[in-house]
């Protein structure tokens, strides 16, 4: 039986080029791989190679020949294919146009979808609001507490999920003998040894990048950054290796895996060294980011992200380690993901926070309730995903919304969490929601300036007057 | 100078081995493999080769988009690892990668409706060339970003080693990522955990097109390992039988707990990049001398023959090839686009 060869495409976008050359002549025989013609486009010369082995019967189109359609017959291999003969010259169809014109549906598709995507994302995060009606379910009482600092519920979070769990390893720079750069895995070496707490070298991308080849195979490690200042280094594992292969592999291929490590601004540290990376990673499908800010947050919160069968960047801060907090005692506590917490509840105001924020709200709530103004302080836990729901219900209420955050405001954690309330409830505002955050400069040195750059409760205490025009 | 010419010598650092082969006289003889494995071998290379072929007409026609990197011409470096391996071995490579898969005996069908973005796809349409996996046939992607696969790999190695199971991981990538500064973090980590990891450099020449003369101060890529006291060989790779050799060692010394390996495949590719590469950074000649001198399935054809083979066993083995990548094609244009459901599945794992 014979075959047709026909006009190949370089490119997606080709619909016709030049025949330039024919390397073989009528009578020639050809293997497959054997290069027979070269084509011309505007951009390159190619090779045609041939597909099947055979004796060139007929050249349909002479060497030189300009603007053959993509897909148009030019050869034909031991008397040709009976279909083409038998339609006589074949139409000058091109593929590449086809797709090209189903890219164009596609794209408009796509651009469909993308109102569907923010409906969807409502739905999946906050838009239940209105079947729920306005009161949040309370969250679950654990019983007696005990007091501990927000570093010591880390540790115990991690030592309580790597007693229950063999696969669950601790990896990162001065984790294991040094007993961690902030001291977070003190003791850690010395229960599960050092298959278990490992040490690496000062290569982030690398021991990212093999931690996350470890948790495909599936284990569950744990990551250590001894700042998220350097996770860029390995934003590219973060990214394009651990939050897409699920989606790449149809389903097949996750990864459990904790990107956890202090995040933000510590104290006279300079620029590079205080830098919030939650908006940065709340960007990602694939992803989820988590951001506690008491001990019972963080000990709750981080034995669900090492739970968590997907890839969880859980944002600490140096400042908050220290503090002291109730933590629930019941061996069993967790918290869930992607719910936030109102630490306060209040009429007049709705202030969104997450991290050391939080404890700034909630000191401008007090504040503010010496001036008669009855502030909620919503402590968001989980930024990605993102619990719409209690942020809506809120500000249903109130009426009006402050964010603070400690990153810049441009493309941040309160742009979204505004933007969500204009999407929900922008009839329910009374006034503009207004953002804190930090200014928008790299983090200064001195003292006066550094201070200048961060968020202060007087800052939150000015935006909460301003939105219930009160000054 | 030819570059063939060069490619030929064959070096080893670090342990023993049989004495080098040169890329200048194809061995036309058995190097230790029976008639049967060797036309296993012809069987597995012109499986991919023909496999290609199809994928680039395919591409031709409109009906695979996007990048496709055709592995026709390095068979032989893939054939002859996979020789080596046992089951619980794992392979990971760059987006060059459809003749690992079927290497690793992941179905031709599967491979070929996932470049043309099917439901019968490997990945379901949404991953396309340089997107599958099969934790089945231990085979870890398909990687898009050059040089992210070597740490994964790595961590794969890792795997192996806290579950002390035995098993090694093969870690593939070309002479272009092996400048990345990631691929020399890996070499340390997995020298100083001794990680059961084989470094495969894919030495074809160019990465895309600057020829790794122009991209590397590093002329001897198989020592690459050296600081960190890691042994290789520069190898053969247009040759299945010195693969499969040096593979052995390479297999052996991992196995045995000592830590990674660094092999450095001299091959070639005789398409371009991708698709859409017009190929100027070399000449015709230099890629058809390559095509006549030293194929790697040609060469083992003739061993084949010489050997005394029954020309019409070769025969069966080209016909029942053809008809796997003919039925794989049809699959491929057959099969249905992924329904728009999939576009929000797969995103996150529902948690427990």
């Amino acid at each position: 039986m014979g075959a047709t060869i026909l006009m190949p495409a370089l490119s997606p976008t080709m619909t016709e080029g030049k025949l330039s050359r024919w390397l073989k002549k009528e009578g020639d025989t050809v293997a497959a791989g054997d290069v027979i013609a070269e084509i011309e486009t505007d951009k390159a010369t190619m090779e045609v190679e041939a597909v099947d082995e055979g004796q060139i019967t007929k050249i349909l189109v002479a060497e030189g020949t300009e603007g053959v359609a993509v897909n148009s017959a030019i050869a034909e291999l031991d008397g040709g294919d009976s279909k083409n003969a038998a339609g006589g010259p074949q139409q000058p169809v091109s593929n590449a146009t086809k797709a090209g014109g189903e890219t164009a549906e596609v794209a408009k598709q796509a651009e469909d979808h993308g109102a569907v995507a923010a409906k969807g994302a409502a739905k999946g995060e906050g838009s239940a609001a209105q079947a729920k009606g306005p009161e949040q379910e309370p969250e679950k009482d654990w019983g007696p507490t005990k007091t501990q600092t927000v570093r010591e519920a880390l540790r115990d979070a991690m030592a309580l999920e790597m007693r229950a769990d063999d696969t669950v390893f601790l990896l990162g720079e001065e984790v294991a003998q040094y007993q961690g750069a902030y001291k977070v895995s003190q003791g850690l070496l010395d229960e599960f040894g050092p298959k278990r707490v490992v040490d690496t070298p000062i290569t982030e991308h690398g021991f990212t990048g093999m931690a996350v080849g470890a948790a495909m195979s599936g284990l569950r490690p744990i990551v250590e950054f001894m700042t998220f200042n350097f996770s860029m280094q390995a934003i590219d594992h973060i990214i394009n290796s651990a939050a897409k292969t699920l989606y790449m592999s149809g389903g097949q291929l996750g990864c459990p895996i904790v990107f956890r490590g202090p995040n933000g601004a510590a104290a006279r540290v300079a620029a590079q060294h205080s830098q919030c990376y939650a908006s940065w990673y709340a960007h990602v499908p694939g992803l989820r980011v988590l951001a506690p800010w008491s001990a019972a947050d963080a000990k709750g919160l981080l034995r669900a992200a090492i739970r968590d069968p997907n890839p969880v960047v859980f944002l600490e801060n140096e400042i908050l380690y220290g503090q002291s907090f109730e933590v629930p005692e019941d061996d069993d506590f967790i918290l869930p993901i992607g719910k936030a917490k109102i630490e306060r509840r209040g009429k007049d105001v709705t202030i969104v926070a997450f991290s050391i924020e939080v404890g700034l709200a909630l000191k401008a709530a007090e504040k503010l309730a010496e001036e008669g103004i009855d502030a909620e302080v919503i402590n968001l836990r989980s930024i990605r995903p993102l619990d719409t729901e209690t942020i809506v219900n809120s500000v249903k209420k109130t009426n009006r919304l402050v964010t603070v955050e400690e990153g810049w405001a441009f493309s941040g954690i309160g742009a979204e969490v505004a933007m969500q309330v204009i999407e929900h409830a922008f009839d329910h505002l009374d006034a503009p929601p207004v953002r804190v955050a930090g200014l928008d400069v790299p983090m200064p040195y001195a003292a006066n300036l550094e201070k200048l750059a961060l968020p202060t409760v007087d800052h939150v205490v000015d935006a909460a007057k301003s939105v219930t025009y009160k000054k | 100078m030819v570059q063939g010419a060069k490619a030929g010598t064959t070096k080893r650092s670090g342990r023993p081995g049989p004495a080098p082969s040169s890329l200048k006289t194809p061995p036309l003889k058995n190097e230790g493999l029976t008639q049967e494995q060797l036309l296993q071998a012809y069987n597995d290379m012109l499986l991919i080769r023909r496999f290609e072929e199809k994928a680039g007409q395919l591409y031709g026609m409109g009906l695979i988009g996007g990048f496709c990197h055709l592995y026709i011409g390095q068979e032989a470096v893939v054939v002859g690892m996979q020789m080596c391996l046992k089951p619980g071995d794992q392979v990971i490579t760059s987006y060059r990668d459809h003749g690992h898969m079927l290497a690793t005996g992941m179905e031709s069908r599967g491979v070929m409706a996932e470049l043309t973005g099917r439901e019968g796809g490997y990945s379901r349409g949404k991953g396309g060339s340089m997107h599958m996996f099969s934790r089945e046939k231990g085979f870890y992607g398909g990687h898009g970003i050059v040089g992210a696969q070597v740490s994964i790999g790595t961590g794969l190695a890792f795997s192996n080693m806290y579950r002390n199971d035995g098993s090694v991981c093969l870690t593939y990538y070309g002479d272009g990522a092996a400048n990345q500064g990631q691929v020399f973090e890996s070499y340390n980590l997995a020298a100083l955990m001794k990680l059961p990891v084989i470094f495969i450099i894919e030495n074809n020449k160019y990465g895309m097109g600057t020829s790794a003369e122009r991209a590397s101060a590093s002329k001897d890529r198989s020592k690459d390992g050296t600081p960190w006291g890691i042994p290789g060989e520069q190898v053969d790779g247009m040759d299945v039988q010195a693969v499969k050799a040096a593979g052995e060692r390479a297999v052996a010394y991992c196995r045995e707990g000592n830590g990674p390996y660094i092999l450095e495949m001299k091959t070639y590719r005789y398409r371009g990049h991708s698709m859409s590469d017009p190929a100027k950074y070399r000449t015709r000649e230099e890629v058809q001398k390559m095509r006549e001198q030293h194929d790697p399935i040609e060469t083992i054809r003739k061993i084949l023959l010489e050997g005394g083979m029954d020309e019409t066993k070769i025969k069966t083995v080209d016909d029942k090839v053809k008809t796997i990548v003919a039925d794989a094609a049809e699959f491929a244009q057959t099969s249905p686009e992924p329904d728009e459901k999939e576009l929000w599945t797969d995103i996150l794992v529902e948690a427990r």
